[in-house]
């Protein structure tokens, strides 16, 4: 019985959660113009979007492909640098340690809001102009504490005489590096690239400070700039869509690959 | 690091202390102090952060146990639902919610706007409880129970106040944004309700930067004090995120 009622609350909250997705879904194989406004079964969306005759169609497609192209470097970049700065922090000890980790965990307190204004005021304050490079260094820089934080237990769960034993063996710090510690960090890397990809594709307010006045846009800003013009392109309906059905995929592909490697670990 | 999280923090409150052609001045935050209309934003923002905040941790809270609860929840798949929807854009959640409502005729204004902020900050407050509920020792639960203290006995002397660093991570995480954003509010009040985010976007985009930083200090300072109250440092919870 107790069961039973957690069960339904559970299920009423993700039922709750997800209605404005099934929405969108539901809606995307309509072409009314409004949203919840049922004009018949049709593909024409998905056509649309697949052979880019969209309303002012190239601006949705240049902003996808920003989306991702911005998010895929600046996850690139925040990995490599939030591992470095992880084993670095790793390696400090007392005061300053907590100093660097207070400094690392401010951009992740702070709303996006703060993070975006204060940004701002840097490259107007160093005279950088705003555009494609100064959104990829914002998005850098609330992507890296994530790597930082995802990297560490990794670090601390490691073995540190192994390090040190390949170096006693004869590997150059380099190839110990790449040989010893990448390996044993890869798990931590991983999670902070996927995760620091996740927040770059989903940040609206830190490129819009940062983004200038040279009308670049990204998924979001378009968006934002789009539902204020009134009316929705109702070609993102079906962009929305598959972008979700594409995640839940992944993610189910991950797990089952996760508890069948726990599985195989049980057996062992 | 420095150049950039310290140099941009440091930078809003130098704009926040100068008038347009650089002296110093605390006028902008006297500004802020007198202006009615700011003050007003300012009460309706810290109304709608708190009671979105509260609302997610009576709705959060006993998803959580149940998740973490081994023998109420089998699957691990559940708590990874719970995220999916974080993957998709925050701005057409929203705008599809602002549908839904205008759908069933519900009129937009604050109590859409606290039910879509609850919508989208709801896992925010649900993983780091579940996460430190997870991880807490059930032995402890178990001598509470051996030592004779009822079920709710139990749960109000022992589990809560075991789990309350998640519960205060997961305030952080929802209050602060719900307070702070500016697209959300406006698409689900259909710009009716304006919160603090807004009019520091509005002042930024108008050129006013020295007013508009001078909010955000404001904003600072509060994630100060919050932070502060909150014990600050656990933040470590959004890792799984």
């Amino acid at each position: 019985m107790k069961k039973f009622f957690a069960q339904a609350y559970i299920w009423l909250l993700l039922v709750m959660l997800y209605a404005p997705i099934i929405f969108i879904g539901i809606f995307s194989f309509s072409e009314s113009r409004v949203l919840g406004n049922w004009s018949g079964f049709s593909l024409k969306l998905y056509e649309n979007l697949f052979s880019g005759s969209v309303q002012g169609g190239s601006k949705l497609i240049s902003a996808v492909e920003n989306t991702l192209v911005i998010a895929l470097i600046a996850s690139a970049a925040a990995t490599l640098l939030g591992t470095i700065a992880a084993i670095g922090i790793h390696n400090l000890r007392g005061k300053k340690k907590k100093g660097i980790m207070f400094l690392n965990n401010v951009p992740m307190i702070n709303p996006d809001i703060i993070t975006g204004v204060s940004l701002f005021l840097l490259f107007v304050f160093l005279h950088i102009s705003q555009g494609y490079v100064t959104v990829v260094l914002a998005h850098i820089t609330f992507c890296t504490p994530y790597v930082v934080l995802s990297v560490l237990p990794k670090l601390s769960q490691m073995n540190p005489n192994i390090y040190e034993a390949a170096l006693d063996l004869g590997a150059t710090p380099f190839q110990a590096l790449r040989k010893v510690l990448i390996p044993e960090l890869k798990g931590g890397m991983i999670s902070g690239f996927v995760l620091s990809f996740t927040m770059s594709l989903d940040d609206f307010a830190v490129t819009f400070f940062t983004r200038g006045t040279i009308g670049l846009d990204t998924l979001s800003t378009y968006i934002y700039a789009d539902a204020r013009k009134g009316g929705l392109t109702p070609e993102l309906r079906p962009l929305m869509t598959i972008i979700f059905l594409v995640v839940l995929i992944l993610l189910i592909i991950i797990n089952i690959r996760q508890s069948r490697f726990k599985s195989k670990q049980a057996v062992k | 690091m420095v150049l950039f999280v310290v140099l941009p923090l440091l930078l809003i409150v130098l704009y926040a202390l100068q008038d347009g052609s650089g002296h110093f001045t605390f006028a902008n935050i006297a500004k802020f102090f007198t202006d009615r209309d700011a003050l007003a934003t300012f009460a309706v923002s810290l109304e709608v952060g708190i009671e979105t905040t509260l609302i997610c941790i009576l709705l959060g809270y006993p998803a959580a146990w149940i998740l973490s609860n081994r023998e109420l929840n089998k699957s691990a798949v559940t708590i990874v639902l719970f995220i999916l929807p974080m993957w998709i854009n925050a701005l057409m959640r929203t705008l599809a919610t602002t549908e839904l409502f205008n759908m069933l005729k519900i009129p937009l204004g604050k109590g859409t706007l606290i039910f879509g902020m609850v919508y989208d900050f709801l896992p925010f407050m649900i993983y780091p409880i579940y996460n430190i509920l997870l991880k807490m020792d059930k032995s402890y639960a178990e001598a509470a129970e051996d030592l004779g203290a009822s079920p709710l006995k139990v749960f109000t002397r022992v589990t809560l106040p075991l789990s309350m660093p998640g519960v205060l991570s997961g305030v952080m995480m929802v209050f602060m944004p719900t307070m702070s954003t500016f697209a959300i509010s406006e698409f689900l009040t259909n710009n009716k309700v304006k919160l603090f985010g807004t009019i520091i976007q509005e002042n930024i985009n108008a050129s006013s930067w020295n007013y508009g930083a001078a909010l955000a200090f404001i904003m600072l300072l509060i994630i100060g004090i919050c932070s502060l109250f909150g014990g600050g440092s656990d933040k470590t919870e959004v890792e799984g995120l």
